[in-house]
């Protein structure tokens, strides 16, 4: 356990992509099994156990400590875990008795003992096994401790990275990693014996596993001078969400459907209703949206389907699920990624037709034959075939005919053409208590996009926000903000924004001008919060790039 | 004479500690005629007074920082030492935070009183261990003075550097460490632990760190840092000021990893706001146990506490059934304040 805090404590401060790559190579180069893979799987969010309540750790050190000096303590430090092990007392030496001369303190737990401990332990033996290891540990193994246990693990790694930096064991690409990561499980033996060339690749046993997306880069008007229209297939961009709909068959028989968000998380449970339309084995990529009267229904009908732990049937009925599809990952004769888009669109085209199911279709095309003919589509998208549903088109989709469908956001391959110039998904940073009615809640935001630094990416703060939302959305996001504190200053709470962990505010603004004043250089006027983005993780969200262009065509024009 | 009170002996007034007794004042931060100082950190060592009594090491130290006239006229005096002034006895006794750095023991009719200025009672291979002097009041610093501060085995954190570069040895390694004491600490720790390539100094740290070796503290190869390649500083250590370190002085090396070495380096706030990305929490000043410890060691009924975090020591002392209260000295803080002063001074 404290190799593993050790390595924890410095990935916290390494600010480098590549510099926390080697950190983390080498913790699994020099660690064994199972140890590890207990690691990769914290790191990768894949351990579960229930986690602790803050009650419990203050009770721990209540007594323990003297309150007076826990509070000041707690006060100086400001995060409750790092206060208590900082400044748990070490323990009194055990009298050296006859049974037990020469060793006085039993050695700390490893990882593995804790996170095996964890998973059986009773709720009622929790505080008295958290007391011994917090006596066992070290200072920083202590902290590790703690933020595991309560579910706070927030160093700034991506289940991503983490399984870039085990590829690199074996210099295997992360893309293979990625492929047979659904169908393993901690500790990942069989992952790192074929790693280190001691075992054969892992199969993926799952039949219906997800397939990291394919994501595209926002256009700018310049990028079409060097575009042929010829080239590119357009499509409509759906105000929905993005899900992956995979079915699969056991060894058994058993058919699986499983829906992904856009992130891998599974989300099936929340559509119990679309599932018997996917009943073809296949990996469809699409938009999920609401379709009552054949018309698509608006992102705030869509949102009344989103975040729901049960599903009435009332809310089925009168929320009714759909998807849109646009590509085809797979079919029943395997993994069709590495065909180019316009072998996967027409395979596409037969697979929906063979489905032939109300609840899903095709994605229509737009046909063109210069980009001038698109943008006059895009300006009117109703009398260019999105007929009824074109107030749920946000703008359009451009994808190259050859494109293979790569994870990630590979250059040059598919692009966003927007409506509304003036709208940006940004990360919730910092929120502040607001004024008057709103005093008890975090109701102004600080948000932030992507920038790049010498140390790679880091998000810069763009703008602030207190209005735009509805009262049910204010809710969500204090509880949010409450729930994901990562420092205190006064009113103000710093929030978790980390690549795969936080909160994504779609922003909408009246305009931008140039600001010195600003660390990111530009000013937004009147922003304010459209959306909140559940669904969006904050690596996705926009970058600072986006803003300068969108900048440069404003003043341009 | 009949015993007298503390507070007869030793008073505190806007410029320091005054003995009216003996005349002088301890570590004052104000010109004054007679000052006795405890070593050499800024915020305690300041020139301008009248005559100046303190350790050999601390006066010499002070001359290579503020010049030959930094005080009217000097007097050096041995650790054990006893000298008369007006009606008191002073003492100067290790203190074990820098080299020549003391406690002073003033007493007068049977009461005796230990300022202790800075201390530390873990090791330090460069200068004198920390003595326990038993005493009526003990007058103690809190720089680290709550129970989160628990500074732990100084070799181990040496090491945490040394893997960090085997580990990454295209970067450069960049410790920032206050020039007067931690630094050639964590040298001398650095060369413990078996490396023996030669570590590279920035300018500000050149003369205190060479006055060290003239002293006979081994401290292997040192290089000054200034006019060396970039390229060449791959794989390599210096030791720098901590504000030099966050600085654009810091464009000289190849893909540098900061380190801070300093007790603050244990809250990791306080290290995220420095944008340190290896913190190593060595400290010259004791710690919470050491603090406690050294207090009931003492035998001290009573305890005066200044600079630091005067609350949680002074709660603890009267939980323990001591006499406690805060000194509201001001003016000192940890040393990390001078060190700007100084690095601007070597870069110009
Ligand atoms: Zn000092």
């Amino acid at each position: 356990m404290n190799r593993f805090a050790e390595l924890l404590d410095r990935l916290a401060y390494e600010p480098g992509r590549n510099n926390k790559l080697r950190l983390l190579t080498s913790y699994f180069r020099e660690v064994e099994d199972p140890d590890r893979g207990y690691a990769l799987a914290a790191l990768t969010g894949a351990l579960s156990f229930k986690h602790a309540k803050p009650a419990l750790i203050r009770d721990l050190i209540a007594a323990r400590a003297d309150p007076v000096l826990f509070a000041l303590s707690y006060d100086y430090v400001g995060d409750l875990s790092e206060t208590v092990a900082l400044m748990w007392p070490k323990p009194e030496p055990q009298a050296a008795g006859p049974d037990r001369a020469g060793h006085n303190n039993p050695p700390p737990p490893t990882l593995t003992e804790v996170v095996t401990t964890l998973r059986t332990l009773g709720k009622t033996e929790l505080p008295r096994q958290l007391a011994r290891w917090l006596d066992e540990l070290d200072e920083t193994g202590r902290w590790a401790l703690l933020k595991l246990v309560t579910g706070a693990l927030r160093i700034g790694i991506s289940a991503r990275l983490a399984k870039t930096a085990a590829a690199a064991l074996g210099t295997k690409d992360p893309h293979e990693v990625e492929l047979i990561w659904p169908g393993l499980s901690p500790p990942y033996l069989d992952l790192f014996a074929w790693l280190e060339g001691r075992g054969d690749k892992p199969v993926n046993q799952d039949p219906a596993p997800f397939r990291p997306v394919m994501l595209a880069h926002a256009i700018e008007d310049d990028d079409f001078a060097s575009m042929n229209a010829a080239d590119y297939i357009a499509e409509w961009k759906w105000d929905g969400i993005r899900v992956q709909a995979v079915s699969g068959r056991e060894a058994d028989g058993r058919v699986v459907t499983r829906l992904y968000s856009r992130s891998g998380e599974d989300i099936t449970a929340g559509f119990p209703d679309l599932l018997p339309s996917l009943h073809l084995p296949g990996a469809l990529d699409g938009e999920l949206l609401v379709v009552r009267d054949r018309r698509v229904q608006s992102f705030n009908v869509l949102q009344q389907r989103l975040n729901r732990k049960a599903v009435s049937p009332k809310l089925m009925k009168d929320y009714p699920i759909h998807l849109r599809a646009y590509d085809l990952l797979g079919d029943e004769h395997g993994d069709l990624r590495e065909l180019p888009f316009a072998e996967r669109r027409a395979k596409l085209e037969g697979f929906i037709a063979r489905l032939k199911d109300p609840r899903v279709d095709l994605s229509p095309t737009i046909s063109f034959a210069s980009w001038d003919e698109l943008k006059a589509a895009r300006a009117d998208p109703a009398s260019a075939g999105a007929g009824d549903d074109a107030e749920a088109v946000e703008g359009v989709m451009l994808k190259r005919r050859d494109a293979l469908y790569l994870p990630g956001r590979p250059k040059g391959q598919w692009w966003k053409w927007k409506h509304d110039p003036h709208i940006i998904d940004a990360v919730l940073m910092y929120a502040q208590r607001g004024h008057g009615k709103r005093s008890s809640y975090y109701s102004d935001y600080t948000f932030g996009v992507w920038t790049s630094s010498e140390t790679g990416d880091q998000l810069v703060p763009v703008g602030k926000a207190y209005f735009g939302f509805t009262d049910e959305e204010l809710l969500q996001i204090d509880r949010f903000v409450r729930r994901n504190t990562t420092e205190k200053f006064g009113p103000v709470r710093h929030v978790v924004h980390e690549p795969e962990q936080g909160l994504v505010l779609e922003v909408a603004f009246e305009g931008l001008q140039r600001s010195p004043r600003h660390k990111s250089g530009v000013a937004m006027r009147f922003p304010r919060i459209s959306r909140l983005r559940w669904d969006k993780p904050p690596r996705d969200a926009d970058r600072l790039e986006t803003l300068e262009r969108m900048l440069k065509n404003e003043t341009a024009g | 004479m009949t015993a007298m009170r503390p507070q007869d002996i030793l008073l505190p007034v806007p410029s320091g500690l005054c003995c009216k007794a003996g005349g002088f004042h301890i570590d004052p931060v104000r010109p004054v005629e007679r000052a006795l100082i405890t070593h050499g950190h800024s915020d305690h060592a300041r020139a301008g007074h009248g005559a100046v009594l303190a350790t050999q090491e601390t006066l010499d130290i002070m001359r290579l920082r503020y010049g030959e006239n930094f005080a009217g006229s000097t007097q050096a005096i041995s650790y054990g030492e006893e000298i008369r002034l007006g009606d008191v006895t002073v003492s100067f006794h290790p203190a074990g935070h820098v080299l020549g750095s003391a406690q002073i023991k003033v007493s007068s009719g049977g009461t005796c009183i230990i300022a202790s200025g800075d201390y530390k009672d873990a090791r330090d291979p460069t200068c004198a261990p920390f003595e326990l002097v038993p005493c009526d009041v003990f007058i103690t610093e809190a720089t680290f003075g709550l129970p989160v501060f628990r500074h732990g085995d100084a070799a181990a954190e040496v090491k945490k550097l040394l893997a960090s570069v085997a580990l990454f040895p295209e970067r450069a390694h960049l410790v920032g460490a206050y020039s007067l004491g931690k630094a050639q600490r964590v040298i001398a720790l650095i060369r413990e632990a078996g490396y023996d390539a030669p570590i590279y100094l920035h300018g500000a740290m050149e003369k205190i760190t060479r006055y060290y070796q003239d002293k006979g503290i081994p401290l292997g190869e040192l290089r000054p840092v200034k006019g060396v390649k970039k390229a060449e500083l791959a794989g390599t250590i210096t030791l720098a000021p901590p504000s030099a370190t966050s600085d654009l002085w810091t464009r000289r090396f190849p893909d540098p990893v900061t380190a801070f070495a300093s007790g603050w380096m244990r809250v990791r706030a306080r290290a995220r706001q420095r944008g340190v990305e290896l913190p190593l929490v060595i400290s010259d000043h004791a710690d919470w146990d050491g603090l406690t410890a050294t207090i009931a060691a003492t035998g001290a009924g009573e305890v005066w506490v200044t600079h630091g975090q005067e609350d949680a020591l002074v709660h603890w002392c009267q939980s323990k059934g001591l006499a406690a209260r805060p000194l509201d000295l001001v003016g000192y803080g940890d040393e990390e304040e001078s060190e700007v002063a100084a690095t601007e001074d070597a870069e110009a």
